[in-house]
């Protein structure tokens, strides 16, 4: 066979893989780390799946930011517990990107050096107790909102690492919202502190779903391979339609004057968001951007010394071990 | 022996657990590693929920009405009985497990101790912790042992940290005179019975770990008595600030 014989047999055959790869997500199979895939899907599954492992790291820090100030006992229990599962969600997450060849070391620079993203819910600030009411209710909401549909995306670790997620996600959720409700039941300050943390939290919440559809890319792609299963403003829309009768429940008033229920859709109707504030805080200009990465990185650098020395232990030990063997 | 000789009894142990869980929760989401995160905010964690039932049993003896959060939150700064090593900064990783290991034999020793308590809550809450420090104190070990014998700064850094905090040692095993009734009843444990045995068991650690033993002529001393280092006011005026600034609320 000739050189350029070769190069269309190649091509044939990539070609027949990549038919009998689509058809497998097709029909809702599931693609494992060792299975062939286009380099297109690894690309974008290790983009994906990395900027969610960050969201949940970057994510305990604005939580940890109370942890130290918790007003009870239990609430201080219960929120070390949240942020502690937080930090387990990023490790499943990081062990399902590792699955695709990637280090975490790699991950980690990216995030440091900002290539890669994180959710920008995470670069608003924590300036109240009812923040940690308003996180739990709106941003683990949202979270869920997003993360649902992920339970039966295609690239199965993806896909498993989300059910556990799910799960914990929205226990997180509803423990926000008794914070909330808890706090509704209180004092005029205490009343105060849950609208004003509402206030503050709603637009950016909205924010998370992402841009709208006509302003979002890849999202074709993204459907077939199953990252995707409702478009932005859809989402949007269910979680809007959740929320409002919560926060009404607990006498709470959504900071949106244009909110109205419409009888004709069924859905809230509501208001412009305010787009350039999310490409600001998105493109790093948002309070507490530069906070975040730095505490990551300095807790990454402050770390390098252990790190070396678990390696170096646990080396020295093995080299024992095998001296042990030999005798 | 009254319910206030008890009652200070227990926030000796229990304030211990308080100051110490508070510490390491300042850590969560800022330590070198994911595993070392979740681990150490575990043990956070389970020295939180041992203080829940310690100051539950106060307020139970106390003849005030008062709850767990009033015990946590609303005494000043000399109502804490804490030792001082247990308030220590968290330095760096290395004072952190430092701080932990010397305070998890002492814990661990005091807890079997205390499991052989005529009192029944005491006797439960013992028994419970116990399973949880003997883990504590594997963690704490384990990493002693990879950060004396892992690297040549780590070696360093372990060192220091065991030198400063050495002189925090003696006074877990310091006895008030509460303790003393409370001991003298069977109820609770004699500290000073438990020193020979923590240092035997700290300093084959250390030297296993290739870490030097440090020769201290004086040591630190009055956390039991209320007179706390300078760290302390920091501490409570955070974990104070809700309860503080919103006096007399649900939360
Ligand atoms: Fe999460
Ligand atoms: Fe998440
Ligand atoms: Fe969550």
């Amino acid at each position: 066979m000739s050189h350029t014989e070769k190069k269309i047999a190649n091509a044939d055959q990539i070609r027949s893989l990549e038919e009998m790869f689509d058809a497998k997500i097709a029909r809702d199979g599931k693609i494992e780390p060792k299975d062939w895939m286009p380099e297109k899907y690894r690309k974008t599954h290790i983009r994906q799946i990395s900027q969610h492992a960050h969201s949940e790291i970057v994510g305990m820090l604005p939580e940890a930011n109370w942890i130290s100030r918790a007003p009870s006992l239990r609430r201080k229990v219960a929120l070390l517990a949240k942020v502690q599962d937080e930090a387990g969600h990023g490790l499943y997450l990081y062990s399902a990107c590792e699955t695709l060849g990637i280090s975490r070391e790699e991950l980690y620079e990216q995030l440091h050096s900002g290539k890669a993203k994180y959710s920008s819910i995470f670069n608003y600030p924590t300036l109240t107790w009812a923040d940690m009411g308003a996180i739990g209710w709106l941003v683990d909401g949202a979270a869920i909102i997003n993360q649902v549909p992920l339970c039966s995306t295609s690239f199965g670790p993806y896909a498993r690492a989300m059910v556990r997620v799910c799960k914990e996600e929205s226990f997180h959720q509803r423990q926000g919202y008794e914070i909330m409700m808890t706090l509704c039941n209180g004092t005029q300050e205490q009343k105060d502190m849950a609208q004003d943390a509402l206030n503050r939290w709603w637009w950016p919440a909205l924010m998370m779903l992402g841009p709208t559809d006509e302003q979002s890319t890849h999202t074709e792609q993204s459907m077939i391979w199953k990252l995707k299963r409702k478009t932005n403003d859809e989402l949007r829309q269910q979680f809007i339609d959740q929320t409002v009768p919560q926060a009404d429940i607990i006498g709470l008033n959504i900071p949106d004057s244009e909110l109205k229920y419409n009888n004709e859709t069924g859905h809230y109707d509501f208001g412009e968001i305010d787009w350039e504030e999310f490409w600001q805080v998105v493109k790093g200009h948002g309070m507490c951007n530069k906070e975040r990465i730095s505490a990551r990185k300095k807790a990454w650098d402050n770390g390098e010394w252990v790190r070396d020395a678990a390696v170096a232990y646990a080396e020295k030990q093995a080299e024992s071990q095998e001296a042990k063997q030999a005798v | 022996m009254t319910n206030e000789n008890l009652i200070h009894y227990i926030h000796g142990i229990a304030d211990n657990s308080m100051i110490l869980g508070q510490r390491i929760s300042e850590l969560c989401g800022h330590g070198p590693t994911l595993e070392t995160d979740i681990a150490l905010t575990n043990i956070a964690l389970d020295l939180l929920g041992q203080t829940r039932s310690y100051y539950q049993y106060v307020a139970e003896l106390s003849p005030k009405d008062i709850t767990e959060d009033d015990v946590a939150f609303l005494r000043k700064e000399r109502e804490y009985k804490n030792v001082l090593l247990v308030e220590q900064p968290n330095t760096d990783f290395a004072y952190v497990i430092v701080r932990q290991y010397f305070f998890d034999v002492f814990h661990y020793l005091l807890l079997k101790e205390l499991e052989k308590s005529k009192n029944v809550n005491f006797q439960a809450i013992a028994k419970k912790s116990l399973k949880e420090v003997s883990y504590h104190k594997r963690f704490s070990g384990d990493w002693l042992k990879r950060l004396g014998d892992g690297t040549d700064e780590s070696k360093q850094k372990t060192q220091q940290a065991v030198n400063d905090l050495w002189v925090f040692t003696d006074e877990l095993f310091h006895m008030t005179k509460d303790d003393q009734v409370v001991a003298d009843a069977g109820f609770g444990v004699d500290n000073s019975t438990l020193k020979s045995e923590y240092y035997t068991m700290v300093k084959s650690l250390l030297k296993e770990c290739k870490l030097q033993i440090p020769e201290v002529k004086y040591f630190q001393k009055g956390g039991k008595k209320g007179i706390h280092s300078e760290h302390m006011g920091y501490i409570l005026s955070d974990m104070q600030f809700m309860q503080r600034t919103y006096p007399d609320m649900k939360w």
